[in-house]
């Protein structure tokens, strides 16, 4: 009934092409902007911010950056817990080298350094393709987690070789830190997940998205019809490589305060961030957002499920988690390969319909 | 002789003996991609579960034990018998096997002609779910695995070298007796495909799926087949590295290891394979002795790669591979 195109008449080229056409669409984002910016803040605790906000606003930060280069461009990478290491430790630099430099300014730096860093091990997929790419960038993953280990100027000489997050302040609110306090830490990366979205939307529905979609589509054929694949390959790896620096900073500064290198962006990092846009959705921001989302909710669900209402042992289910994590994927793939996103998709057409399908 | 080059040179059979292992992984990886166009990243898991497997039923293990202990309240572990290694490793080949055609039938057989990169990420999404399977049904501590192979240090070598360069090799026994294995399945592989009906199906499938249905090869039963191929020589890797280091998880990585391997053999060459594991275990162990100390160790994790991905840029198809030819 209300989710419907016509009534809702477009006067200029600027409306035509905006990115919710419908208005009860629009409306609905407004209203989770809305909520997430001005009611949930009031109404959390520590408990959800830690298990499941902070993991999911970063997480989908990582997943839209990764999904800009596997899902939009084609390129498949296994690298991305490696760069989300390169964005952690370059905001550990930051922040300890230039104290009094706000730390929004840190966490964007680190994703431009990361971006770099992903251009250089993005120049092999000029060459080579596929899973042979996708292995390539394997190296990435250990080698980078390999040299946050062994260079101790990383990690300032620590004597652990962990890197800790001092307390930094944005507008004179401890966001990093041991005395952040819950909601600071949501609101700061919110503002950022907010930003990454709006930015990613409108790079992919631009000239820059569809040339990627032409290289993931056919790569021989694009460059034919005059799409230069190093720009487009290269720029992928380098906006994918951004976002996914600036989640790994965020991980490392905001959620997680102390970060051992292999253990929190191993290469089960990388697969964890690829699972999300395939179950959510290749080629969908939206995807990219309820893959993240799913993956963080379902290690929650079945442990509330099976430790605390079962009363099972810990490992019994994370075994189970192993496997329904590993089935969905497949299932995903065989039943619905374009994820979440495309039942969402596929709703909402249903929806327009409704409640005359004729 | 100088002591580094006696110590490189130990270091250097080391390293071909690490290489036929990663080979024997590697192997399985191009029995599958050959026939189906599959890249099998499960491949480690299976070797993983294959021995695990093993375990479990050599010990007489309750599958699922502690599933049902947990839902029933029961306290049930073992059957309490005991096999002999021949029946277990028998045993657990035909598990392979059903494996093999569950595999083909509820996910490979819906995935037919999609794109190889859509195959490989439903290949990690069964690696997941065959860790998570394997653990629950046999649990997931570390296991020990003894099959009878002989293990310790060869002293006949150590003699002779010793008596040579006055310096003892240390060369294990597993690793020659490894070795003998995959020369031995290297020529059995060949010869199977080489001068069996079966075989000559495979590459007849391997060349051209369509031609080879035409010609009335079922390819359902090429691929139940070779994805059992594929989960004997994961069984038989699984049993050298579990008698090596135990049964683990960190088995599983050794598919990881393998990656390399192939990229530098190519995907498609069973000589790659074995060629590109030589390569990469001869080059990671001497890259590790000679400059590694210079930049702080551990380099064993990352230089197959970076290698693999230096030589990639050069010859994207690998040193064996088949030439990559694209049209529009």
């Amino acid at each position: 009934m209300l989710y419907r195109e016509a009534g809702d008449f477009k006067t200029t080229y600027r409306e035509d092409n905006q990115t919710f056409p419908i208005k009860f669409d629009r409306y609905r984002y407004y209203a989770v902007l809305a909520v997430a910016f001005l009611l949930i803040p009031f109404l959390i605790n520590d408990y959800w911010v830690n298990a499941i906000f902070l993991p999911f606003l970063i997480y989908s930060i990582a997943a839209i950056g990764l999904n800009i280069l596997v899902g939009y461009c084609g390129q498949v990478s296994l690298g991305s817990g490696g760069f989300m290491a390169v964005g952690a430790y370059a905001v550990y630099k930051l922040m300890t080298a230039f104290p009094d430099v706000s730390i929004m300014i840190h966490v964007f730096l680190a994703g431009a350094i990361t971006a770099g860093v992903g251009v250089l091990f993005g120049l092999p997929s000029l060459r080579i393709k596929g899973f042979y790419l996708a292995v390539a960038t394997l190296a990435a993953q250990f080698f980078l987690v390999w040299i946050f280990n062994r260079v101790p100027w990383f990690y300032n000489y620590s004597a652990s070789g962990q890197i800790n997050a001092p307390e930094r302040e944005f507008f004179g609110v401890a966001v990093t830190g041991a005395n952040a306090d819950s909601w600071a830490t949501y609101v700061f990366c919110l503002i950022i997940l907010t930003f990454c979205g709006i930015v990613a939307r409108n790079l992919t529905r631009g000239a820059m998205g569809r040339k990627w979609m032409a290289i993931r589509d056919m790569d021989i054929a694009a460059e034919i019809i005059g799409v230069n694949p190093l720009n487009a390959k290269l720029s992928a790896f380098a906006i994918s490589s951004f976002f996914i620096g600036i989640s790994g900073a965020l991980f490392f500064s905001v959620y997680l305060g102390a970060v051992e290198v292999g253990e929190a962006f191993g290469i089960n990092k990388s697969f964890l961030i690829l699972f999300m846009i395939i179950i959510g959705g290749l080629g969908s921001i939206f995807g990219s957002f309820a893959g993240a989302a799913f993956l963080v909710l379902l290690p929650v669900l079945l442990k509330n499920l099976f430790v605390a209402g079962l009363g099972w042992q810990p490992d019994l289910a994370t075994h189970l988690e192993f496997m329904i994590v590993g089935g969905l994927i497949i299932l995903f793939l065989v039943v619905e390969p374009h994820g979440i996103a495309q039942i969402w998709r596929l709703a909402k057409e249903k929806l327009r319909l409704w409640p005359f399908p004729h | 002789m100088p002591e580094q080059v006696v110590f490189g040179m130990e270091v250097f059979l080391n390293g071909l003996m690490a290489g036929v292992l990663y080979a024997l992984v590697a192997l399985g990886f191009v029995l599958i991609y050959k026939a189906s166009g599959i890249f099998n990243y499960a491949q480690g898991v299976m070797a993983l579960f294959s021995a695990m497997t093993l375990v479990g039923v050599m010990n007489g293990q309750v599958p699922f034990s502690h599933l049902i202990n947990a839902i029933f309240g029961t306290e049930i572990h073992h059957f309490g018998w005991h096999l002999p290694a021949l029946a277990g490793i028998l045993l657990t080949m035909g598990i392979m096997v059903i494996l093999a055609w569950l595999v083909q039938k509820v996910i490979f057989k819906h995935l037919v002609n999609q794109a190889p990169i859509i195959l490989f990420m439903a290949t990690i999404g069964l690696a997941y779910f065959m860790e998570g399977f394997g653990d629950l049904m046999w649990g997931g501590e570390i296991k020990k695995l003894d099959v009878g192979i002989p293990q310790g240090i060869n002293l006949w070598i150590d003699e002779t070298t010793f008596n040579i360069f006055d310096y003892g090799f240390f060369i294990d026994n597993l690793d020659i007796f490894a070795t003998v294995v995959a020369i031995f399945l290297v020529f059995a592989l060949v010869a199977f495909a080489q001068y069996t009906k079966q075989g000559r199906a495979m590459r007849a499938v391997a060349d051209d799926h369509q031609a080879a249905l035409s010609v009335g090869v079922s390819l359902n039963f090429i691929w139940v087949m070779v994805w059992s191929l594929a989960g004997f020589v994961a069984l038989i890797a699984g049993i050298m590295w579990g008698t090596k280091s135990g049964v683990q998880f960190s088995l599983s990585l050794i598919a990881l290891k393998a990656l390399p391997v192939l990229m530098l053999g190519g995907f498609t060459s069973i000589p790659g394979a074995i060629v590109g594991g030589l390569i990469i275990g001869v080059g990671e162990k001497m890259f590790e002795f000679l400059v590694g100390p210079l930049i702080g160790g551990a380099t064993e994790n990352w230089f197959a790669y970076v290698l693999a991905l230096l030589f990639l840029v050069f010859r994207p198809q690998g040193l064996f591979g088949e030439k990559i030819i694209e049209r529009v």
